[in-house]
């Protein structure tokens, strides 16, 4: 039932063209952005050779490509997943989810393992582009394997996030805003956390920020304690637009 | 009647904030039925069927489709459910096909049996020949039978039918009166409007809603002989004296309205016409009218809805 749902939603999202518009554009900005960092290694490349232990490529090309993409990410997200539920909502064809023998959390599932799913196809895409390099070169897979990981748990977050704003409200335009403003605090949380002076405090926003555990991943570092914090702040935002569905039969 | 009844409602409230939008609304709705449900605007209808599908949870009460309870089982009672709400709930951007194949998986129809029911579903609602085309294209009658079409794919046991003619052109409204008709024989029918003539013509039970309560709760025949005569309007060239006519027999009262016509009052279904119509040859008044007064259902439904009295009568 998840999987019918899933299919519908990316196939509507196939259908307009802005699944197409996000998916261009999205590619030819990472792709001038690794042109140039492909440029750069290239010119330090004779200094490099100088250098004990010096970082390779997957440091200096993969991880801030990827950097990079996470940011746009963030931009991009809220704009895939604004229409989940409030266009249904707008449109009333949330009656026929709800007339179904479907449950609230398989509607909540299928829109959101639809909307991942076009994250896995572009970043599919955007992955093409190191996996190039290893006809010139080599990389180091294990730490390519990691900053790919890190990505897509980072994209999975977001996509719980915009679908729970999304939920909240009739207008997509809205859902958009606050995702976007939602997703953009938390990950610039930890900048307030330098100047508090208070180790715990500074501490917990550091925790709560978004890039910090992505940054974990980028260097190489698989920790379970980062996977943990994104597998949990995709489940909290699932639950509660699982919870917020339930609630919409409740009151008007 | 049956023992175990399609639908059942019971008691049903349903609040929002202050506003009471249903009230201890009780009905049973058989096989082989097809429910007419008329109120004015704001009456409660709409939320009446959106707690009968599922969409809307009520604030009281208990409802069985099929003799599974909607509350507790929620996913077993809605596949028996198909429900076509006031705007259709359509993804405009798919194909027909597509649309229908998506609403067959949802209600759980089995991969391999999903054409079939794709292809029974176009035939019922004449869309074979639009499949291929998008839903965003289709004229609003299309449209229309693209919801039907979606709320019977499942040939679930109850179909809820929500103001389905709206906007349509006369040509469609009787097409898709037919099909409701057509619906009844093998499902029970809900259906909600407020086109009274349309409950004429397809619905065989009748439910006035007004304010939230059930005011009317009746067979389509009964109805009928409520709106059964127990006037005449007569005119004649030479008028005579009120009195002269009230002496005939059979007339209870007489009215005089103007340019020489009267209103006549008898007891119901004994009219007077033949005496009236003798006795005025006979004496030479002219008579030049003489029309049994039909009630209109407007009338009784205005009747109904504008009197406090509640008729909770055993349907």
């Amino acid at each position: 039932m998840i999987g019918t749902l899933a299919l519908r939603e990316l196939r509507s999202l196939f259908l307009s063209p802005l699944a197409w518009s996000v998916l261009a554009v999205v590619q030819f900005i990472l792709a001038y952005l690794f042109l140039a960092h492909v440029q750069d290694f290239i010119q330090i490349q004779p200094q490099l050779a100088l250098m004990d232990n010096a970082p390779g490529a997957t440091q200096l090309i993969v991880a801030p490509l990827y950097g990079s993409a996470g940011f746009i990410f963030m931009m991009v997200v809220p704009l895939m997943t604004m229409r989940l539920i409030s266009e249904e909502r707008r449109n009333r064809s949330i009656a026929l989810l709800f007339s179904a023998p479907v449950s609230m959390s398989e509607i909540i599932l299928g829109k959101y393992v639809g909307v991942v799913a076009f994250f896995l196809v572009l970043t599919a895409l955007i992955t093409l582009m190191p996996l190039s390099l290893l006809t010139a070169g080599t990389l180091d897979m294990g730490h390519f394997a990691a900053i790919v990981l890190g990505v897509l748990l980072l994209v999975s977050s977001f996509a719980a996030l915009g679908l729970y704003l999304s939920s909240l409200t009739v207008q997509p335009t809205v859902a958009a805003v606050s995702s976007f403003g939602a997703l953009l605090l938390l990950w610039i949380i930890d900048w307030a956390g330098d100047k508090v002076g208070n180790a715990e405090a500074s501490g917990l926003l550091t925790y709560l920020s978004l890039l910090r555990h992505f940054e974990a991943f980028a260097r190489g570092v698989f920790s379970t304690a980062d996977v943990a914090y994104y597998l949990l702040f995709t489940t909290v935002f699932l639950v509660l637009g699982i919870r917020r569905l339930d609630a919409d039969r409740l009151q008007h | 009647m049956m023992d175990s009844p399609l639908v059942s409602v019971q008691h049903l409230s349903r609040a929002y904030g202050h506003l009471l939008a249903v009230q201890d609304v009780s009905f049973a709705l058989q096989k082989g039925e097809v429910l007419g449900f008329l109120g004015p605007n704001g009456a409660g209808k709409s939320t009446t069927m959106q707690i009968i599908t599922g969409n809307l949870a009520p604030t009281e009460g208990r409802i069985t489709i099929n003799g599974i309870d909607l509350l507790e089982q929620p996913k077993a009672a809605k596949a028996e459910i198909g429900y076509l709400p006031e705007q259709p709930p359509l993804y405009r951007e798919l194909t027909v096909d597509e649309y229908l194949r998506f609403c067959a998986r949802l209600n759980r129809i089995r991969r391999d049996k999903v054409d079939a029911a794709v292809r029974r579903a176009k035939e019922r609602c004449g869309l074979e020949a639009v499949g291929r085309r998008l839903i965003a294209n289709l004229s609003k009658g299309y449209q229309q039978r693209v919801g039907i079409a979606q709320a019977i794919i499942h040939t679930p046991a109850v179909v809820v039918l929500d103001e389905p003619t709206v906007g349509l052109d006369p040509i469609q409204i009787r097409e898709i009166r037919d099909l409701i008709r057509d619906l009844g024989t093998e499902h029970g029918v809900i259906l909600s409007t407020h086109i009274l003539p349309e409950v004429q013509m397809t619905c065989s039970r009748v439910q006035i809603i007004n304010q939230g309560r059930l005011v009317f709760s009746d067979s389509i025949e009964n109805l009928n002989r409520r709106m059964d005569t127990t006037t005449l309007v007569v005119a004649f060239d030479h008028p005579p004296a009120a009195d002269e006519l009230a002496a005939i027999e059979g007339v209870e009262r007489v009215e005089e309205l103007a340019d020489g016509r009267f209103r006549l009052h008898h007891a119901p279904g004994e009219s007077p016409a033949p005496r009236v119509a003798e006795t005025a040859v006979t004496r030479g008044w002219g008579l030049r009218e003489l029309t049994p007064e039909h009630k209109s259902l407007e009338q009784i439904f205005i009747e109904i809805t504008s009197t406090e009295h509640a008729v909770e009568d055993a349907a």
